[in-house]
């Protein structure tokens, strides 16, 4: 299960739409061990491609000494697919490098909607989890469900059957 | 001569867990095969069958991306740092593109 606060989402899907149609990405840190992400850092896609993302090797490298320097790690590696589902595609799979991340998708094919699902991708193997989005600023305990742009209701969101 | 060679999470069950090793040789290539020594495998996780630099690892001697050192050809020398990291890419591109990008072993690993 990832547990992810609402307002890194909404900047995750803010970030998202800015971008679209070319596919956005970037991670979410937290510190070690945790499985807690707090720090939200945008990267830019070098591929500036409708299909295909790839972080910048220089900025990743700047980017991944900063959280080596925090006690931080990758919790979340999140990226958009702009014309098709929220779903791992096979290229996906074949660079999945983070065995401990939750990678989370988000499609921007729906103008006014967002699909938001996450992943774990270890060894080729792809696991969807449930995705709990906390609403720090109501109450650090409630969890409710991304409902795709209605208004939040006060229950779980479990991915069905898998 | 002693390079410090800094290992990502997914290829340190070659190193024991260790987050950093160390190494020598003249050049990336020779310092993967003195790993590979005694961290057997490591090197077939970094360069593919054809002898290339894999699609999927990001490698830095001190601040440079070996790509534009003349990848496993770059020149190394004592008390350099080198990094791996694995590169983060992926997307909705179609498989068959994706792999003609990463290779053959790419479409193997994805089966």
């Amino acid at each position: 299960m990832l547990s992810i606060d609402r307002s890194i989402v909404d900047a995750i899907v803010a970030h998202a739409r800015r971008d679209h149609p070319d596919e956005a990405c970037g991670v979410v840190a937290g510190p070690v061990g945790s499985d807690t992400p707090t720090r939200h850092i945008p990267m830019e896609n070098s591929a500036r491609s409708m299909t295909f993302y790839e972080f910048d090797s220089m900025e990743q490298l700047r980017v991944w000494r900063a959280m080596d320097d925090r006690d931080e790690e990758p919790v979340v590696i999140y990226h958009s697919h702009t014309a098709t589902e929220a779903y791992p595609s096979r290229t996906d799979i074949s660079f999945a490098g983070e065995p401990g991340a939750h990678y989370l998708l988000v499609s921007t094919r729906e103008p006014d909607t967002e699909e938001i699902r996450s992943f774990r991708i270890v060894d080729g193997v792809v696991t969807e989890e449930p995705v709990r989005i906390v609403d720090a600023a109501v109450d650090p305990h409630a969890v409710q469900s991304y409902m795709f742009g209605q208004s939040p209701a006060t229950v779980d969101y479990e991915c069905s059957g898998r | 001569m002693a390079i410090e060679v800094r290992i990502p999470t997914i290829l340190r069950s070659y190193t024991g867990g260790a987050k950093v090793v160390e190494g020598a040789g003249d050049t990336l290539s020779d310092l993967l095969t003195d790993l590979d020594s005694r961290h057997a495998g490591l090197k077939g996780r970094l360069v593919t069958d054809a002898g290339a630099l894999h699609r999927f690892v990001n490698v830095y001697v001190n601040d440079e991306d070996v790509r534009f050192l003349g990848a496993l050809d770059a020149k190394l020398n004592d008390g350099d740092s080198v990094t791996i990291l694995p590169a983060v890419a992926g997307g909705a591109f179609g498989f068959a593109a994706a792999a003609a990008i990463a290779g053959h072993r790419a479409a193997v690993a994805a089966r």
